[in-house]
């Protein structure tokens, strides 16, 4: 199927243009792998179902801002070749995202930090100048609503559950909090991309997303963690172990089997 | 025009047979080139829909077997939304078994935790309740009857 000729836009660089796109797909990719890997391994099989079909929202996310940036990019570039052929210090999505899946508790804080951030994203950019980032923002939205109430709901009900599963959430969350900062950390190309009206202004949706994970933590019953200690790199190429293994999975039909088709 | 406007009639969603693309919403517009060629534009409904290049390829047979050369183009916006489905689409997904989308607009309403009433495809019974929000496939989500205790998909709000 051709795509229809998508809008470009002449405003800016297109080199810039296609890596802030490549950006905003990058996490979407990389917790899209994460989700897939619970294929036939969810803890229940409505739950299975559930975090794969988020995959496949995320998944589908990922093409139509891929075929945009190759669209950008040289005739040689595809979706493919951005999604497959890059090294780990070339992706840009933040650290939270490829955090592995340690137990359920993990899964649902890691859906749930990235959800609430996903969604504000998606709203600040369906008012982006920038007409194709609008359309499938305002798609990916309806998606992602869906799936912050999945992850939300899912944290009341193990936070506020049993004696057990308070602990094991209160413990997934304490661990991965140190991560959610770098959502809303500015990385030099988000600010340039913020400045011509394309991108979201990141410090102004951090209030907002403090706000909302906060309360539903607390309706949770869980404490929201004192440790101020937070860590970032992943908007700059540099990542946490897990990347590498993980894109040794999701690379390596096409490493071995270069151009192959499905 | 009403030839092609038939012939898309015939193709339908490989996951739902009995619903067709027309009365879906997926076919946004379809037109004569110039040079003879029909294109055809389809909206995703889901944006991993894996039903999509399938569509197409549907699409294009169906058309060339009434000798037609046609091209299939995907777009973005407006984007899709369970209202597009028609009432005869809706009468359809509910004689199949799949309880057809509600309300309009969804995407608040899943924001806000909303229980919606849907209606057992099986007995009629409005004492349901939802299994799980994510069903069979992107579109669906999963509900059971406590009257008939008949498991069956409903078609989400989007």
């Amino acid at each position: 199927m051709n795509n229809e000729q998508l809008i470009i836009n002449n405003a800016v660089d297109k080199a810039v243009l296609a890596d802030y796109i490549t950006m905003l797909s990058d996490n979407s990719m990389i917790l899209g792998h994460r989700l897939s890997e619970l294929c036939g391994h969810g803890p229940s099989l409505e739950t299975d179902i559930a975090l794969t079909n988020i995959s496949l929202d995320l998944f589908g996310q990922v093409r139509m801002y891929l075929q945009y940036a190759a669209q950008l990019k040289d005739e040689e570039t595809t979706e493919d070749t951005l999604a497959f052929l890059r090294y780990p210090n070339q992706y840009r999505n933040v650290l939270l995202v490829e955090q592995p899946n340690t137990d359920f508790a993990y899964i649902i804080a890691r859906q749930f930090f990235f959800d609430a951030y996903h969604a504000l994203l998606l709203e600040e950019l369906k008012q982006s100048t920038d007409e194709t980032i609008r359309a499938i923002a305002t798609k990916s939205l309806k998606e992602v609503s869906y799936h912050q109430r999945f992850s939300s709901e899912w944290l009341k009900r193990l936070g506020d559950g049993t004696d057990i599963s308070h602990e094991k959430m209160q413990a997934a969350v304490d661990h991965l909090y140190p991560y959610i900062s770098e959502l809303c950390e500015a990385s030099p190309l988000e600010l340039e991309m913020q400045a011509t009206g394309i991108g979201a202004n990141l410090a102004q949706l951090k209030a907002a997303y403090f706000e909302r994970v906060n309360s539903v933590l607390e309706e949770a019953t869980l404490t929201i963690p004192e440790n101020k200690w937070t860590q970032s790199g992943g908007k700059k190429g540099i990542h946490t172990e897990h990347l590498g293994y993980i894109l040794a999975d999701f690379q390596y039909m096409q490493r071995v089997y270069p151009g192959m088709e499905w | 025009m009403k030839n092609i406007a038939n012939i898309l009639r015939s193709v339908s969603d490989p996951e739902i047979p009995v619903l067709s693309i027309m009365d879906m919403g997926v076919v946004r517009d379809y037109s004569i080139q110039a040079s003879g060629e029909v294109l055809v534009k389809i909206t995703p409904t889901y944006s991993g829909c894996p039903a999509m290049d399938m569509i197409a390829v549907e699409i294009r047979a169906a058309l060339e077997d009434a000798g037609y050369q046609s091209k299939v183009e995907l777009v973005l916006a407006p984007a899709w939304t369970s209202d597009w489905i028609t009432e005869e689409g809706r009468a359809a997904l509910e004689k199949y078994g799949i309880a057809p989308p509600l309300e309009a607009s969804a995407d608040k309403r899943a924001l806000l935790d909303d229980e919606r009433i849907v209606k057992c495809t099986n007995c009629g019974s409005t004492n349901t309740k939802m299994v799980s929000q994510f069903g069979s496939t992107a579109c669906k989500a999963l509900f059971k009857c406590i009257d008939c205790l008949e498991p069956f998909d409903y078609f989400k709000c989007i």
